[in-house]
């Protein structure tokens, strides 16, 4: 558990989109600790929760975890007001991130804001595609990230503005019957994460899958960001996204677990 | 520097704050953020006769100044907090109150025989949980239902019993009365208060549960004012909680007629705020030239 807490500064902001922003936190000793995949655990004033940002990039040389977030409430409006200059109280970093393959290509799959996380493992990987999804062409964030690392970029959006028309799925299984991958990465809407998970099961590929719940402390002592997995023995637990997560291996998790979004 | 020591129900504790059940687990994960003995004791996750798995997801809903949760006592089971849990922590320096619970009075009797004969320090009794037997209403919401899981619990219990009092009664002074008739060491107070949010857009509650648990700031008042009314009805020791999350609601507390006082929620947003509560405690102390923090205790001079 090599997490702490600190203030670390904001030595650069981006706007992606209206309501998606790009910070960069000078944080060295969080930086030589993080991993891909893993996340950091936001305070913001006024609210009795942290709020749980994926990590988007980690460069250990220069000290900086970049986090992307996108605005969907009150607190993370809050936090997408921070400036360059300010301080982010984070808790980091936290969780269990991607496994990248030693040997072979990999797919990252990324859905919305759930694109963000796989980037840093897409420039870890011995070579990666990425397929991305977003609702439209005005949403579509981190393309040129993505296509600076990785072989090949597709993109689809639900109404067509840009790339193919619909979700990432179709493009996902012709990718998989194209080629041999080592592994399928995957982060979004769980709908999504389901179909990416049955397509790479089909292709004989093993697939991560982060997932996202209601957190609480973040380091796995209140036990209310439960995922429905299968332990190795078979039998079926409540798994905690903060500790055992984000990142689970796809067959384990029960994706239609009833009053999940 | 004042001192800080208290003695509830026999148990010297070095200061007396503890870290609440629920928030932190059995201190592993906040270990390693500050040195869990900073405490001077840890209450630990709500522990049954046998492993839980708890409630469905979302078990958590942000309110304002506060939270709701519903975990439903997922929890290892008695034998495994002994065999690994309870080893790892009876290492460090602070007092190790198991926090127990149960769904029949028979389960809360075996529960508790279980966990009495190992080196816990203390058994706090929360007695907030339906009683599958009775309807599902809590043993805590009445006195007779209170006062029978207590006397119950009593007949087996070798270590000093803390029942831990439901804030979801009309009169709270008459429940802490009939546990201390039957046998109670001491009481803490309050657990959390029932509550429910919905999502405006799915017209679904927030929590799986429908309904979940409400701490936090906005239940200190609450808290304070219950705290004060059963410290006034009862002559065991008084461990108060609910929304404190600085030394001076700790103050607040103690004024009350608190003996001790629990951290919970407050540590989701500053995971190590009993270091600063402490050095907080001291400075007042210092400041205001009390020699020992057990004069604050029901020291509020009421209208």
């Amino acid at each position: 558990m090599a997490y702490q807490q600190g203030s670390f500064p904001i030595v650069e902001k981006k706007q992606l989109t209206e309501d998606v922003f790009s910070f960069l936190v000078r944080c060295p000793e969080v930086a030589a600790q993080s991993e891909a995949g893993q996340f950091v655990h936001i305070r913001v004033e006024g609210f009795s929760l942290r709020r749980p940002i994926s990590i988007c990039e980690v460069d250990r040389d220069a000290g900086t975890l970049r986090l992307v977030m996108q605005v969907r409430g009150k607190g993370t409006d809050a936090l997408a007001a921070q400036k360059e200059g300010d301080f982010l109280d984070m808790l980091a970093p936290l969780g269990h991130g991607f496994r990248i393959p030693e040997e072979g290509r990999i797919l990252v799959v990324g859905g919305g804001i759930g694109v963000p996380p796989l980037l840093q493992a897409a420039k870890e990987s011995r070579g990666a595609d990425a397929v991305l999804g977003f609702r439209s062409a005005g949403q579509v964030i981190l393309a040129e990230d993505y296509a600076a690392v990785c072989g090949d970029v597709q993109i689809a959006t639900d109404d067509g503005s840009l790339g193919r028309k619909g979700t990432v799925v179709p493009i996902v299984a012709e990718k998989l019957a194209a080629e041999r991958y080592a592994a399928v990465l995957a982060c979004g809407p769980t709908r999504m994460l389901e179909a990416v998970a049955t397509a790479a099961r089909e292709a004989g590929v093993p697939c991560q899958v982060s997932m996202e719940e209601r957190m609480g402390c973040g380091i796995g002592a209140c036990l209310v960001c439960a995922c429905k997995t299968r332990k190795a023995d078979g039998s079926e637990d409540f798994s905690h996204v903060c500790k055992d997560g984000p990142v689970f291996d796809a067959e384990r998790v029960f994706f239609k677990e009833e009053g999940r979004n | 520097m004042a001192d800080l020591s208290v003695k509830i129900a026999g148990v010297t504790m070095k200061n007396p704050m503890i870290a609440a059940s629920g928030t932190v687990g059995f201190g592993q994960e906040y270990g390693a953020l500050f040195p869990i003995s900073t405490l001077g004791g840890i209450s630990t996750k709500g522990t049954t006769l046998h492993r839980r798995p708890g409630n469905p997801p979302p078990r958590i809903a942000e309110t304002p100044a506060g939270l709701l949760n519903s975990v439903g006592l997922q929890n290892p089971g008695a034998d495994a907090f002994l065999a690994e849990e309870l080893p790892r922590l009876k290492q460090e320096d602070l007092v190790v109150i198991a926090n127990l619970a149960g769904s029949t009075l028979e389960e809360y009797v075996a529960v508790v025989e279980k966990v009495s004969d190992s080196d816990v320090d203390m058994i706090e009794l929360n007695i907030s949980c339906p009683n599958v037997k009775a309807g599902g209403a809590a043993f805590g919401v009445s006195a007779a239902c209170a006062a029978e899981v207590t006397a119950a619990v009593r007949k087996v219990c070798k270590k000093p019993l803390i029942i831990k009092l439901s804030p979801n009664v009309s009169d709270i002074a008459e429940i802490a009365r009939a546990v201390e008739a039957a046998g109670a060491d001491a009481i803490s107070l309050i657990n959390t208060l029932l509550g429910m949010r919905i999502d405006i857009r799915t017209r679904r509650p927030i929590l799986r549960n429908n309904v979940g648990g409400l701490s936090g700031p906005a239940v200190f008042p609450v808290a304070v004012r219950m705290v004060w009314q059963a410290s006034r009805a009862v002559k065991i020791p008084v461990i108060g909680m609910g929304g404190i999350s600085s030394a001076e609601d700790a103050v607040e507390m103690m004024l009350a007629g608190a003996s001790a006082f629990q951290i919970g929620s407050a540590l989701f947003a500053d995971p190590t705020c009993p270091v600063k509560i402490l050095e907080d405690l001291n400075r007042y102390l210092d400041e205001q030239g009390i020699a020992s923090v057990t004069e604050l205790t029901g020291m509020v001079n009421p209208y």
